[in-house]
């Protein structure tokens, strides 16, 4: 049973994460940031996803083109 | 969004899906076992209609905040994931995404496996093969359409986008019973990785609570600038790579550093049924 659910879980990391955790981490840091932005500071962060989009990107190419 | 660009969305997505999908079907049928294999596709549909059957209702069950957000990150994620990878093999840094030589090793490898029924099926084999592809594929398919969809409120018109590449492909896949390798799919992941990225961002913001400046209308300048931001990364790294040492050029990467995105993944097609033998799917072959 808990091979089974350790395969469960390993796939579904797999099919959302992929090979690296890093652009999955500063999408949702970035969007955990824009929300405490947007709700405790009255601060219209549009622009903090673009941005952390743009730098998760360009960490996993980094972290990609290290490890080949 | 207008109703042709959602439907133009879905449907390259869904048909770079679909590619992937029928390359593993057809090397598991026309090497194995039709029966067993059209069981296992037959099986893999119908845990994809649960899927479906499930997720869709459940979905109006959120609110539309926090449905946005959710789906927003997933988007934005699985988009850097195909951008990832299409820019690296635009830049040369990685082998394009060769359905011709994955369809050969597919080959080889299921010629290799051993024979054997199970639970009233022929070919276990062929089946699981077959059940893993179109369900790992159809999972990407019924994601992209679902959430295209529901966010733009027009379901109906992305199940009929996702239909509609899954049967083209399907079609002429089964016409000419060879894998689909003229199809030039890192362009078309190069392209369908910047549109899940820009509605993924635009969606995950939205679902903060930011409101974008023109509403709608900022779709106009995020998707562009995301994809110069990615070109410019491909510049950047074609430039890098011309630097390094010839030989740690990976095959078919030559192709790459001298094709723009927009022809880059052009190949012959190709029944060839030898190849170096490998186990099932690598990670580099899985759906993505």
């Amino acid at each position: 049973m808990s091979r089974w659910l350790r395969s469960f879980g390993a796939f579904w990391y797999d099919f959302v994460v992929g090979d690296d955790w890093r652009g999955a981490a500063v999408v949702v840091l970035a969007l955990a940031l824009t929300a405490l932005l947007v709700h405790t500071a009255a601060v219209n962060a549009w622009w903090l996803l673009p941005v952390g989009v743009v730098v998760a990107l360009g960490w996993t190419l980094r972290h990609a083109i290290k490890a080949s | 969004m207008n109703a042709a660009a959602l439907f133009l969305t879905v449907f390259v997505a869904c048909a770079v899906e679909a590619v992937e999908a029928l390359t593993i079907v057809l090397a598991a049928g026309l090497t194995r076992d039709w029966r067993s294999t059209f069981q296992g596709m037959t099986a893999a549909l119908a845990v994809l209609a649960v899927v479906v059957a499930a997720v869709g209702p459940a979905l109006t069950l959120f609110p539309l905040g926090v449905l946005r957000l959710v789906v927003g990150a997933l988007l934005a994620v699985f988009g850097l994931m195909w951008l990832t990878k299409a820019i690296l093999r635009a830049s040369g840094y990685k082998g394009l995404h060769d359905e011709a030589g994955i369809y050969e090793r597919q080959v080889a490898a299921a010629r290799a496996a051993g024979t054997g029924g199970r639970h009233g099926v022929r070919d276990w084999y062929a089946f699981t093969l077959s059940f893993k592809g179109v369900l790992l594929e159809g999972l990407e398919v019924v994601f992209i359409a679902i959430t295209f969809g529901d966010n733009q409120g027009n379901l109906p018109l992305a199940a009929l986008a996702a239909a509609a590449a899954v049967l083209v492909i399907a079609g002429v896949g089964l016409a000419a019973r060879a894998p689909l390798a003229r199809v030039p799919e890192n362009t078309m992941k190069f392209a369908v990785g910047v549109m899940l990225t820009s509605f993924g961002t635009f969606w995950g913001a939205e679902g903060a609570g930011v409101h974008w400046p023109g509403n709608d209308a900022s779709l106009l300048v995020l998707i562009p600038a995301i994809a110069v931001v990615c070109l410019g990364y491909t510049t950047l790294l074609r430039r890098t790579r011309a630097v390094t040492p010839a030989a740690d050029v990976p095959p078919q990467a030559a192709a790459a550093t001298s094709a723009d995105p927009a022809r880059a993944g052009t190949t012959v097609p190709t029944t060839t049924t030898t190849g170096p033998t490998t186990g099932s799917l690598t990670s580099e072959e899985m759906p993505r």
